[in-house]
């Protein structure tokens, strides 16, 4: 099994989430491929365009319900713009999953707190998709999002569904608050003092490192052990099973040990620039 | 060294060494072997023990290595490595891997390129360079995702080594414990000396070889003198590097003013990590034809030097040549013992001679790590 080479899925459905960012709902063409293919939240694809490239995407479908492989996209590179051009129809390549995602068994039973910024939220929809399907097994969720500018804000509607819902609390910040903008202005990490973050839960960051630095320091000074805290880190990741060393994060390769971590595991060298 | 490698070493008088080549491409291999091309030695194609680097000598310091062919001695292998190890033979600096092609109806096919591999008989194979191919085999073949175009290579490589009796200035083998002498990860082993070679098999590929050459064993005076020759090679290495885990001292000081000094003097030209036997990174790009319709996926060598190397979108982790060297040697020295439970410098010295400008590991990494080493 050649681990570089992709195989071919075909465009089911382009979804357009805003002017820059969209979603590519994909099937692998062998339909016995496309059957046995399971992810875990967190993972990611390489998704590649022909004569492009290839590019690592998130998977933020609901794992489990044998459904199309979703991959939210912002164009800002030579292959995610390339991409933005694609139709329902069109083919791309893609190889995995790969990586670690999030750690789910863990948070059987325990209440969750959800922390992204930007299109972070992108890893995580995947879970708090999956917690929501699952309700029983989870206790309380507390997400909370922030954006720069509230035009930005994907997916609006869900969260002011989630924030319907029973023991469910939803927080969402924007840098610049547009008109019609019913949440807090400010940084993501100002929301904390609103927040429900019961001792115990797990935290489940996404975003800019700046951010996941400050929420989880945050976090940690709200009583949550930094042992529960987990992020998912960015770096370039190319050939994504730890050959290529592009991705390397001190001992670790984010594309194989990764993109999830433990933040003790992370921590030393979170935030030293260069790393 | 022991009775053992007594009983096995045979004798190949020199002018006998034809007969091992001969031996090994009647066995279907290509021999590559040392030879003196564009002022430098470099593995090549060779058919005849006359074309190995008779009387040639290497002088090599930071940032110099030169050629000197005026040695009266009839030895061939009296000098220490040049540019290449073994890494390009097996991870190729430029390859394409798979081929996309847009089918008439739109669709994508996806094809695995065929590795253009022959069987190779490497002649003259260093201690260091070994140790760092065990390195590069962990690395690409014993993982999760063995890397099919390397494994195919591999498993056609058949490794003549000769012991090192030349090291040179820059050479620090002894103190990485990966040399002079190599101890495995060979087919065969010679160890030279003025009338011809001690010969050892080091595997089951190369012990039908030495028996079909039916030689006589060495004597116990040849054996010894090898060991000897060995024994003064490793002492006459002058540069070092602290032979225990560098990484806890390194990681110590990543606010050590010497990162700063030495991004004064490098270049950040990757030639360190060009020539460095263990350095794996590498690019991956598309090629597409004209036609718009094919592409080729090509990988090639990259470097931790170059600022695409931890480009993501809109953001560098590492933009500045302070940064991309602390990379390289906390990587190499430090967490390289994580990765793959030891470091990653096998003493070869390379990155020294080959450095535009001189750049010393050992001094560097001693001057970060001071007093914590």
């Amino acid at each position: 099994m050649n681990p570089y080479l992709p195989r071919e899925a075909r465009i089911m459905e382009r979804v357009e989430e805003t002017p820059d960012i969209f979603t590519l709902r994909l099937r692998l063409t062998d339909a016995a491929a496309h059957e046995a293919y399971r992810f875990a939240p967190g993972q990611f694809n390489m998704v590649y365009l022909l004569g492009a490239g290839e590019v690592p995407i998130s998977i933020v479908s609901v794992p489990g319900d044998a459904g199309l492989l979703d991959h939210t996209i912002r164009a800002v590179g030579r292959v995610t713009n390339g991409l933005a051009q694609l139709r329902t129809g069109d083919r791309v390549g893609i190889r995995g999953p790969f990586g670690r995602g999030w750690p789910m068994e863990q948070a059987r039973g325990r209440d969750l707190v959800v922390v992204t910024g930007g299109l972070g939220c992108a890893p995580v929809v995947a879970v708090i998709n999956l917690i929501l399907a699952q309700r029983a097994n989870f206790g309380h969720l507390t997400i909370i999002q922030g954006v720069k500018h509230s035009d930005e804000l994907l997916w609006r509607p869900r969260y002011a569904l989630w924030a319907s819902l029973a023991n469910v609390q939803v927080l969402l910040s924007a840098d610049h608050g547009g008109p019609l903008w019913p949440w807090r202005v400010g940084r993501v990490t100002d929301v904390f003092d609103e927040a429900h973050l019961p001792s115990g839960a797990m935290a489940m960051l996404c975003g800019p490192e700046i951010m996941m630095q400050t929420a989880a320091r945050l976090l940690s000074q709200r009583g949550i052990s930094e042992d529960d805290i987990y992020l998912s880190l960015e770096r370039n990741m190319q050939c994504a099973v730890g050959h290529c060393g592009h991705c390397q994060f001190g001992p670790d390769f984010v594309c194989r040990q990764g993109p999830v971590f433990a933040y003790p595991k992370i921590k030393q060298l979170f935030s030293v620039k260069g790393f | 060294m022991t009775s053992k490698s007594e009983h096995n070493s045979m004798f190949l008088p020199r002018p006998s060494l034809q007969r091992l080549l001969d031996a090994l491409r009647g066995a279907g291999y290509r021999c590559v072997g040392p030879r003196v091309k564009d002022n430098a030695v470099l593995y090549l194609p060779i058919s005849s023990a006359d074309e190995l680097p008779s009387g040639v000598e290497v002088d090599q310091a930071p940032g110099q290595y030169r050629v000197r062919e005026s040695s009266p001695s009839p030895r061939q292998f009296a000098w220490a490595n040049g540019p290449q190890a073994l890494k390009p033979l097996l991870f190729a600096p430029r390859e394409t891997i798979w081929r996309a092609t847009r089918t008439a109806e739109g669709g994508l096919s996806f094809a695995e390129a065929a590795v253009q591999s022959e069987a190779i008989a490497l002649i003259g194979a260093r201690a260091c360079d070994l140790a760092a191919l065990a390195l590069q085999d962990k690395h690409f073949l014993h993982g999760e995702f063995p890397d099919p175009y390397y494994a195919q290579r591999r498993e056609r490589l058949f490794i003549v080594a000769v012991n090192c009796s030349h090291p040179a200035a820059t050479c620090f083998c002894a103190s990485t414990g990966d040399g002079p002498r190599a101890s495995s990860g060979f087919d065969l082993a010679l160890s030279e000396l003025d009338e011809g070679f001690v010969i050892e098999a080091g595997s089951a590929r190369g012990q039908p070889i030495l028996d079909s050459l039916g030689l006589g064993p060495a004597s116990a005076g040849q054996v010894e003198q090898a060991l000897a020759e060995s024994e003064r090679a490793a002492a006459m290495q002058t540069r070092s590097l602290p032979s225990h885990n560098l990484r806890d001292a390194l990681f110590m000081n990543l606010d050590h003013p010497r990162w700063a000094e030495v991004a004064d003097r490098c270049l950040s030209c990757g030639n360190c990590t060009s020539v460095c036997p263990t350095c794996f990174c590498h690019v991956e790009n598309a090629a597409p034809a004209l036609s718009g319709t094919e592409s080729e996926q090509v990988r090639e060598w990259d470097s931790c030097f170059t600022r695409g190397h931890s480009h993501i979108h809109g953001y560098t982790v590492r933009p500045d040549t302070r940064t991309r060297y602390r990379q390289w040697l906390t990587h190499k020295l430090g967490s390289w013992h994580d990765q793959f439970g030891r470091s990653g410098c096998v003493g070869c010295g390379r990155c020294i001679s080959w450095c535009p400008v001189g750049i010393d590991i050992t001094e560097e990494a001693s001057a970060v790590c001071g007093d914590d080493a």
